[in-house]
């Protein structure tokens, strides 16, 4: 699959070439395995393996807990409460499930931001980065419908506000709200539909992690120093590049276990910590919770809706110029979807020729800006929309769109980046004697990590 | 750099992500000790028993409990009582019985009734739907420790009545510190109003923390069950962290030595 020169699978028994002629799979998952990887990659690259285990995890777990769980607006709460107490086992898979969903997320961002910090986006890994904001997508409606299953208070009222984003929609919002929810309201017709599709979306993802995968096993991994992997013969390939069978397999899996220690331990003895209270309570339509807020990883997208309101100058601009087609409601979703297409669209915003940011030294302090920018609309998405968090969020909004449409453009052209190393294999070199205290003179600039 | 600031950054959003943190706690919550807190935290099996009697006696006349059922009163890690005496216990009750279309003496199976007033909410998840002491400065470390404090809350609010009291609307209401609003419920536990059975002084402090910890149970009846398969999963993945980490050394150090010498 890949580009990089390497040895191919080749059927050694009778069996394996009689099985190679019709169907050369285990041809395919060799080569998958023993993928030339560039040798240097470092901790930053395990998230991958996580996020593929947390799928795995959500979908194991989640098709036990479909065999106990009844989609019935009358019976979904007691069903999961039924799992919580009478299932064997059923309280691990729940609170593994639920917490998973937000390891997965965790996950996800540091993966996001890994890719941003290094250049992962840009040629030739376009299709894998727009493939990846493609799952980002389908994650967030997977997880934003299964929040809704289990029935409470801030299921069913964060289902009425999120649907009520396509509602804001111009001239189709109603009639696309009804037709989502399956009703005026949100009732038994949308938890059943939100069941059927977040038993679905998973498997989409799934499809689509394969498409992932596949493309960068073609374009070849990027890494730290954004250097490509020499290609020129077989020999210098291996000089730059180990197979990911055992070496990058043995070190994942020594992180992914580190970090499923951590995940257990939350799950173990603080369940809670990361969930809304009020979503003990079973859902009722007439009791409107005093502060309906959305789960941690979807704050950043909650405040940057909520940034937009009908005071913003910019808001009343658009207003007046579309003639009242748009405004403040519709205003918030268009720049919610928004956020996440500029940043589909890195790779053609950034105009650097340098892929990697330890070698970009104006870059790196906007993209730690980037970071911390992301956890302050985070905190501002958790806060009341009023007074001085509305600022801050339409502040930390303007950076966020800032950042891929002014600042990475521009960077790219007036930035003097700094010398990079000559091949994988230098800075490999460089860094295990860097760690192991050699006294070398070190050939490339200190790395960022 | 980047793993350090990566992990600051996460932490502190934990942090401030907790629920108790965003809603802001306005209530006065007292930062009980109660047995069940922290990983290493069990049931007092007499405090639950206690609980239960107090919840029967006083709390029973309105709220339900409808998601426990009777026999659940002798699970393991639970109050524990007897077969027996959890049979004669379910016997009080008269439970409606949808096949029989009548009322029958309640068994084992069946589950406590439902609230008696549409204003009473039922109990059995109330200390997991309420969050207690988010302290200190509302940072929510104490509820990453001690668990969210939801039995905090309703042993804060049993005896949060400060005595004001309103007639609006045709009902009275109630002013209590630890919601800091007006509710319909009125005060119900005072000092000796009932007599435990196990002699403890029933004060109405007393009371109140023993409820808490039996509804902290109704609310989280596997809650031992899951902090011991937290134990043996932490245990077991640490033991396999350290095995992977020596593999991977091992593995690498050929890789890495090559690259020093040359």
């Amino acid at each position: 699959m890949s580009g990089i020169p390497h040895d191919h699978y080749e059927p050694n028994s009778n069996a394996e070439k009689w099985m190679h002629r019709r169907l050369p799979i285990v041809g395919l998952i060799y080569d998958t395995i023993m993928i030339p990887t560039p040798k240097n990659l470092n901790w930053m690259w395990i998230w991958g393996i996580v996020l593929m285990a947390c799928l795995v995890l959500q979908i194991v777990t989640g098709i036990v807990l479909v065999m106990h769980y009844t989609p019935d607006a009358d019976l979904a709460f007691a069903s999961v409460e039924h799992i919580m107490r009478n299932v064997n086992g059923g309280f691990m898979l729940r609170y593994l499930h639920q917490n998973g969903a937000m390891l997965f997320f965790a996950a996800v961002y540091i993966h996001i931001f890994r890719g941003l910090y290094y250049g992962s986006y840009k040629s030739p890994r376009e299709v894998t980065w727009i493939i990846g904001m493609l799952i980002y997508l389908a994650m967030m409606a997977t997880a934003f419908m299964g929040y809704v299953l289990p029935w409470g208070q801030m299921s069913f009222w964060g289902a009425t506000v999120i649907t009520g984003l396509f509602g804001a929609i111009p001239g189709i919002g109603e009639t696309l709200q009804t037709w989502l929810l399956g009703g005026p309201a949100v009732g038994n017709a949308t938890l059943t539909r939100f069941f059927s599709l977040h038993y679905l979306l998973p498997f989409v993802i799934l499809g689509l992690s394969i498409l992932h995968i596949w493309a960068f096993h073609t374009t070849g991994n990027n890494n730290p120093t954004g250097v490509d992997v020499r290609r020129t013969s077989k020999e210098e390939a291996a000089k730059d590049t180990l197979p990911f069978w055992p070496y990058f397999v043995i070190k994942d899996l020594f992180a992914l276990v580190v970090i499923f220690a951590l995940f257990w331990a939350l799950v173990g003895f603080m369940p809670q910590f990361l969930g809304h209270p009020d979503n003990y309570i079973e859902a009722n339509p007439l009791v409107t919770p005093s502060h309906i807020v959305p789960e941690w990883y979807f704050l950043p997208f909650y405040a940057i809706l909520r940034a937009f309101t009908s005071d913003v100058w910019v808001v009343m601009a658009v207003n007046w110029l579309s003639f009242g087609i748009i405004d403040a409601a519709f205003f918030g979703v268009l720049a919610m979807f928004g956020s996440i297409f500029v940043m589909a669209l890195v790779p053609w915003l950034d105009t650097s020729s340098v892929r990697s940011g330890r070698y970009r030294p104006m870059f790196k302090w906007w993209f730690w800006l980037f970071v911390v920018n992301f956890f302050v609309l985070m905190w501002a998405g958790a806060m009341p929309a009023e007074g001085i968090y509305s600022t801050i969020a339409l502040i930390g909004t303007t950076y966020w769109f800032a950042y891929f449409l002014v600042i990475l453009p521009i960077l790219g052209v007036i930035e003097k980046p700094l010398p990079q190393p000559a091949t994988i294999e230098e800075d490999f070199k460089a860094s295990v004697k860097k760690k192991s205290g050699g006294n070398g003179p070190s050939p490339e600039p200190v790395p960022a990590e | 750099m980047f793993k350090k600031l990566a992990a600051s950054a996460v932490t502190a959003a934990l942090l401030s992500m907790s629920p108790a943190f965003a809603a802001g706690e306005k209530g006065e919550i007292i930062d009980y000790d109660f047995s069940f807190e922290g990983p290493f935290g069990t049931y007092d099996r007499n405090q639950l028993q206690r609980g239960l009697q107090v919840y029967t006696e006083v709390c029973a006349s309105c709220h339900g409990l409808e998601k426990v059922a009777f026999r659940n009163l002798s699970d393991p890690n639970g109050p524990e009582l007897p077969e027996d005496q959890m049979r004669a216990y379910a016997e009080f009750y008269e439970i409606w019985d949808p096949e029989l279309r009548d009322w029958r003496t309640a068994a084992g199976p069946d589950h406590f009734p439902e609230s008696q007033f549409e204003g009473a909410p039922d109990l059995s998840l109330m200390a997991k739907s309420r969050v207690g002491f988010s302290g200190p400065y509302g940072l929510g470390i104490n509820q990453l420790i001690n668990g969210m404090g939801g039995a905090e809350y309703i042993a804060s609010f049993a005896n949060g009545f400060n005595g004001e009291e309103k007639f609006e609307a045709g009902s009275m209401f109630y002013y209590n510190t630890a919601s800091a609003s007006w509710v319909s419920m009125a005060p119900v536990l005072y000092d000796d109003g009932i007599v435990y059975a196990d002699g403890t002084p029933a004060t109405a402090e007393q009371q109140a923390q023993d409820v808490a910890a039996f509804l902290m149970w109704t609310a989280e009846p596997k809650m031992v069950e899951r902090k011991q398969a937290g134990f043996v999963g932490v245990i077991f993945l640490s033991v396999l962290a350290a095995l992977l980490y020596l593999t991977n050394k091992q593995l690498w150090a050929p890789i890495k030595r090559a690259a020093k010498e040359e």
